[in-house]
């Protein structure tokens, strides 16, 4: 297992150099950084100033090496926009976005396994109608008419939640539903899959053969095998939440990292994008890294280095 | 019997199927009694509802079957009139089973130590340090080698022996009055089975359990069956002690199945002349790398030591071995579905070894292969005449002329021409198993290879199957026989070659090599076959006695 885990931190951190070294070269694929900084009407002497300020005119590994490092330390430049440090602006906006992704994720995993479990149990039953109604609808909605209509009906009719800000922890409660029940239907569907699957396995049969009761049958036995899939979907999910919650970002003003990433999209505010990329793509690979390690854990099959 | 009080009597049993089945009935009007150190064996073929009849006693039945009538009793008391969780406490304690598949019967995620001592954590209040030691101790029981090793090893790191051995240690673990087991040796190679069929002998004196056996081989009847019960379509049809049954059977489905069992002695029969070599392979080996990793590299394993032999024109050469002993590797070196790793292989005095795949492809008509499983061997959504006549067609026969084949090649299997036009859900396995022969033959190949064709069909279907035997001799073809089952191998084989571990270690005509082996392991594997003390008795002279 250990020998597993070691060589999973090595692969990951393999792939976190080759994302770094794609996140450098945004910078220079979309075109002279120099010109783009120095704006529409800047002169050649202006911007050779800039190429010479920001060391643009260095060979491209040596500035590659040099960005790499103070990443590392965890120093991303200066914002072009704000003019002030990259690294300063993101930390109060990632707290936001990972408390959210934590939340709904946690939200969308309450919900959709239970109700997975539950409608694999009784195939067409009422209860599997039921969860088969809430995934659909959790499909079908915009989740930004979907935070709307809280909004509507929890903020301004009943006055109960905030309909916006990141003040106090109810202001979080609605974006949580949103972006949580986005992520729902999906989970919630592999779950019954996987469990209607291994509840006719041959060894669920041996589980009931040996007198144990249901209960055990189900949770011990049946879920186990079924949830390793759904771990890795929700890895995914939860990289999602983080990097595209600009939708429901937006629609409560909760200011995270998502919706600073739309706003340097919009501004052309490179270095913040590169920071951006770059640790969403962190997340990510610690997430699969963390669901490949849960699901060796539950299944030993797997622990193949 | 000295207790004649039975542990499990089943009194007038249905079972009914959900609508739309071949029958309203999967079991009907079934009584069945299995006294303590009994072993009552329920034969049939597949459908007859003999483990329908396991299941049922167990409360395992799939939720679409249902008990509508009879009784159940055990211990006095009737299982379906019991709730769930009465039965759920039952199982396991009293009641216990032992299943097919052992591959799959157990759970991939926990340790096979952790699922043997579950039975004692649901039905006891032993504690921790009581179960490890029970635990142990029944892996001592069933022989399991190192105890303490296997008892924290995953399923999937023994083997398919081991795992049943497992299986069987948690249905003994609280020493149940009624062991059921279901076709617990099916999946096993034949010296695993005699040591499991053994077990199951010890087991009996023991613990003193009654023990129902459901099984389709009439071997494993002669070895270690008390009392038979022969069902057919849901029906019990001939009863009584395994001496009555096996040699004087009166039913005539049992004597159906009875003589389609194949003869243990092979008889004498003409030594084949010897004719042209129609198949040489010399020095043929194969070696598999493991993967490695980035640091380390993989370690080559030999699944086949060099091997060297070659058959005769219109001869039958039976390859026989266990599971894992390079048979099919050889085979699939053959038909080049892997690729060799050295050595020279003829066919008709040409080298075909050497050749690149497309310089190979004029050769693959020649030879030809049947795999074991029918149901996944043809493609269910085009009809049977599609998928002969495609072979044919590929090598530039006009699709007409190569339909009015298959027509043909339907009528030398013995199936109605008209079944060129219908899809393979629509057939029986046997049925299937004569269409791939067909489609074999549809290329017109020199050499057919039959990989185990015949091990997955009932006795009565396998033995109209082998009786295609003599389609063989009138196309002139050569067939290299692959099976594990050495009474098979013994109806329809001219030779054999007995494979050990990628090696072969034994070569020569059927009635020298079984009747006189030379090779320890050729041995051991006659030893290792059920049922010794029986043969299939002569029908014919029991019929010219009754009609006398």
């Amino acid at each position: 297992m250990l020998r597993f885990v070691v060589g999973k931190i090595v692969m990951a951190a393999l792939v976190a150099l080759t994302v770094s070294i794609i996140s450098f070269s945004l910078l220079h694929l979309s075109g002279d950084p120099a010109v783009a900084m120095a704006g529409e009407n800047a002169n050649d002497a202006a911007i050779q100033a800039i190429r010479e300020t920001y060391g643009f005119d260095r060979p491209l590994i040596v500035q590659y090496g040099d960005w790499l490092f103070s990443a590392l330390r965890g120093d991303f430049g200066e914002s072009y926009y704000f003019r002030m440090p990259v690294t300063q602006i993101i930390a109060d906006r990632l707290q936001i976005t990972m408390l959210l992704g934590l939340l709904s994720i946690t939200f969308a995993l309450v919900l959709s396994i239970p109700l997975g479990v539950a409608a694999a149990l009784r195939p067409n039953s009422l209860v599997d109608r039921a969860a088969l109604f809430v995934s659909v609808v959790g499909q079908a909605i915009p989740s930004f008419w979907f935070g709307l209509i809280l909004i509507v009906v929890f903020a301004i009719d009943l006055r109960l939640l905030p309909a916006s800000g990141a003040k106090s922890w109810t202001g979080f409660v609605l974006p949580t539903i949103v972006l949580g029940y986005y992520a729902t239907p999906a989970i919630m569907r592999l779950t019954r899959t996987g469990m209607l699957d291994v509840l006719s396995a041959d060894y669920v049969r041996t589980a009931r053969a040996k007198g144990l009761p249901a209960r055990k049958v189900i949770f011990k036995h049946a879920l186990r095998n079924a949830i390793i899939p759904v771990v890795s979907l929700a890895a995914v999910q939860m990289g999602f939440m983080l990097g595209g919650s600009v939708v429901v970002e937006s629609v409560f003003a909760l200011h995270g990292a998502g919706y600073l990433a739309w706003e340097s999209i919009s501004r052309n505010d490179l270095p913040t994008m590169q920071a951006l990329v770059l640790i969403f793509s962190m997340f990510y690979i610690a997430f699969t890294v963390l669901a490949d390690i849960l699901n060796a854990w539950l299944d030993p099959r797997l622990r193949v280095a | 019997m000295l207790d004649p009080s039975p542990i499990l009597s089943i009194r007038d049993l249905s079972v009914a199927l959900p609508e739309g089945g071949d029958r309203p009935h999967a079991v009907t009007g079934l009584s069945i009694d299995v006294r303590p150190r009994e072993i009552v064996c329920i034969v049939g073929e597949s459908g007859s509802g003999k483990s329908v009849t396991a299941f049922a006693t167990m409360g395992l039945l799939p939720k679409a079957l249902r008990p509508t009538g009879g009784e159940i009793r055990v211990d006095g008391r009737d299982l379906l009139s019991i709730s769930a969780k009465d039965h759920a406490a039952m199982r396991g304690r009293t009641l216990a089973m032992v299943f097919q598949e052992p591959m799959s019967a157990l759970n991939p995620c926990y340790t096979v130590g952790e699922q043997i001592e579950e039975v004692f954590a649901a039905h006891t209040a032993m504690s921790r340090a009581e179960r490890r030691q029970r635990t142990l101790a029944l892996m001592e029981e069933v022989k399991l080698p190192d105890p303490q090793r296997i008892h924290r090893s995953y399923p999937h790191q023994l083997s398919g022996g081991q795992r049943q051995r497992i299986v069987i240690a948690i249905a003994l673990a609280l020493d149940p009055r009624l062991l059921i087991a279901d076709e617990p040796t099916t999946a096993l190679d034949v010296t695993t089975q005699a040591q499991i069929l053994a077990l199951f002998r010890q087991l009996r004196e023991k613990h003193d359990a009654g023990i129902l056996f459901v099984t389709h081989d009439f071997d494993v009847v002669a070895e270690i069956a008390d009392r038979v019960v022969v069902m057919q379509k849901g029906r019990i049809v001939e009863e009584g002690s395994v001496d009555a049954v096996l040699n004087r059977p009166e039913h005539p489905y049992t004597r159906h199945l009875i003589s389609a069992v194949p003869r243990r002695h092979p008889q004498a029969r003409d030594t084949a002349p010897a004719t042209p070599v129609a198949l040489r392979v010399e020095g043929l080996e194969k070696s598999f790398q493991t993967p490695g990793t980035m640091f380390r590299p993989g370690t080559p394993i030999r699944a086949l030591a060099p091997a060297s032999f070659s058959v005769g024109e219109n001869e039958t050469l039976g390859i026989v071995g266990e599971s894992g002993s390079g048979k099919s590797t050889l085979v699939r070196w053959l038909v080049r579905l892997i690729e060799p790793s050295a050595g020279k292989v003829e066919i008709g005095g040409v080298d075909v070894a050497g050749l690149d795949r497309r310089a190979f492809r004029p050769y693959r008509k020649d030879i030809q292969i049947i795999f074991q499983d029918p149901y996944g061997s043809l493609n269910p959504r085009r009809t049977v005449g599609d998928q002969l006549i495609e072979g044919p067609v590929n090598f530039g026969v006009s699709p007409k002329a190569a339909m009015e084949r298959a027509r043909e090649l339907m009528r030398i299997v013995r199936m109605d021409e008209d079944a060129v036009e219908r899809y393979p859900v629509q057939f029986s396995g046997g049925q299937r198993q004569r269409i791939c022969i067909a489609r074999a033959l549809a290329v017109e190949p020199k050499i057919l290879i039959a990989d185990e064709a015949v091990s997955a069909l009932d006795v009565s279907v396998q033995k109209e199957v082998l009786k295609l035997n003599d389609v063989k001799t009138r196309l002139g073809l050569t067939l290299l026989f692959i099976t594990h089952d050495l009474r098979v191998a013994g109806e329809v084989c001219d030779n054999v070659m007995v494979m050990e571990k990628g090696e072969i270690v034994e070569t020569g005509s059927v009635v020298e090599v079984f009747g006189h082996p030379r090779h320890p392991y050729t041995r051991s594997l006659l030893d290792a076959m059920p049922g010794k003390g029986w043969d299939v008795p002569d029908l014919g002279a029991i019929a010219e006695q009754e009609l006398s």
